[in-house]
């Protein structure tokens, strides 16, 4: 018998352009649905082979582990595991064939990358407006997806659940991503530099307040993704997490749940409290 | 142990920044994550693993600051411990050498 050969798409989440490849057309044209408005005709940077494995009910609510062998990433969860060669940008993943593991492992290889690169994955939803971005930060329920609803049409949305955050040299900017929270709608693949960072309550009016620089680092390392057991690329995350604050303007937004909150948004002239 | 023994160094676990006049200290090993005050960060800061406590705290405290120093030793031998439980510092009655921080 004569194995199928793999057939690949690169998809390319915040300029980084990764080649995933399956022998299977049904999960090819998943992936293809997943990621639409997310594919590129870049050189791919790395690359994720698929294989699809049976699910194993026993484990699928195994806690995520994300561990360092040699020169490998060990990914593991219930539902899938991984290899993942940061040295040779390669990797293998054995998986069921849903959308949730294949979005959980781009994930968690995208928080190792950034990493590396000053970046990080953000807990936040995020937006375009008037040539700047916008992140809302905030435990569940605390209303990414509220804003992202209330947003009006000239917004661009590029997520209501996970911010793609990279340095631009002078500050950090946030690119679209198809990670969906509770919107169940992809972002736009855009990206334009942070102009501010609010850390979300919703309350009877609306208003914007200055937060601590400590305080602000401390909400924003308590949001970023980040899974790998590795104390230093933790220590590396504080470091960049501390620059971020130093950079960005960071705020509480309490929120009344209606429209108006978005012409707090677009009066915001914020600069560093500590820059 | 004795108070004049005291030896205390930075573990090497940790990562601290400061930021708008504070000092933040996470233990990259858990994450946690704690703010030092003024004082706890010249503690912190002289924690070179060679300096008693005690002539970090009639140095770098008693004279910067107008306390009684058997209170700042008091004080500063609770900080200690307290960063100590959290793996932020190492404290030993000997002097502690560089490959031990």
């Amino acid at each position: 018998m004569i194995a199928a050969s793999r057939k690949t798409a690169c998809v390319e989440i915040g300029g980084i352009p990764i080649a995933l490849s399956t022998r299977d057309q049904n999960f090819l044209d998943l992936l293809r649905h997943r990621y639409e408005g997310f594919f590129s005709s870049s050189r791919p940077e790395f690359e994720l082979e698929f294989d699809l494995v049976s699910p194993n009910p026993s484990s699928e609510d195994d806690d995520v582990q994300v561990r360092r062998e040699g020169h490998e990433w060990l990914l593991q969860r219930g539902d899938f595991q991984a290899r993942w060669d940061a040295s040779t940008g390669r990797g293998n993943v054995r998986q069921n064939s849903n959308p949730y593991s294949l979005d959980a492992v781009l994930r968690i290889v995208h928080s190792l990358i950034l990493a590396e690169r000053g970046g990080f994955l953000l807990h936040a939803a995020s937006a375009i407006c008037d040539g700047r971005a916008y992140l809302f930060s905030g435990v569940s329920g605390a209303g990414k997806t509220t804003m992202t609803r209330l947003a009006p049409p000239d917004i661009t949305l590029l997520t209501d659940e996970i911010s793609y955050i990279r340095p631009n040299g002078n500050g950090y900017s946030a690119f679209g991503t198809p990670f969906a929270g509770e919107l169940a709608k992809a972002g736009e693949n855009r990206t334009a530099p942070v102009a501010c960072l609010f850390f979300l309550a919703q309350g009877p009016e609306n208003r914007v307040d200055e937060l601590p620089s400590v305080e602000a680092v401390r909400r924003l390392m308590r949001n970023i993704l980040f899974f790998a057991e590795d104390p230093g690329l933790v220590e590396g995350l504080f470091a960049t997490a501390c620059d971020f604050v130093s950079r960005v303007p960071t705020r509480r937004l309490t929120f009344y749940p209606d429209a108006r909150v978005w012409d707090e948004i677009r009066n915001f002239q914020g600069v560093p409290q500590h820059a | 142990m004795p108070e004049d023994c005291i030896y205390i160094a930075r573990s090497s676990a940790i990562a601290a920044r400061a930021l708008a006049g504070e000092m933040m200290v996470m233990n990259s090993a858990d994450s946690t994550f704690f703010t030092l005050n003024e004082v706890a960060t010249i503690i912190f800061q002289a924690a070179d693993g060679q300096t008693p406590l005690r002539e970090i705290v009639r140095l770098r405290i008693c004279e910067e600051f107008d306390i009684d120093p058997n209170q700042a030793q008091a004080d500063a031998e609770r900080f200690v411990a307290e960063l100590s439980s959290h793996g932020i510092l190492i404290v030993s009655n000997q002097p502690l050498v560089a490959e031990a921080v």
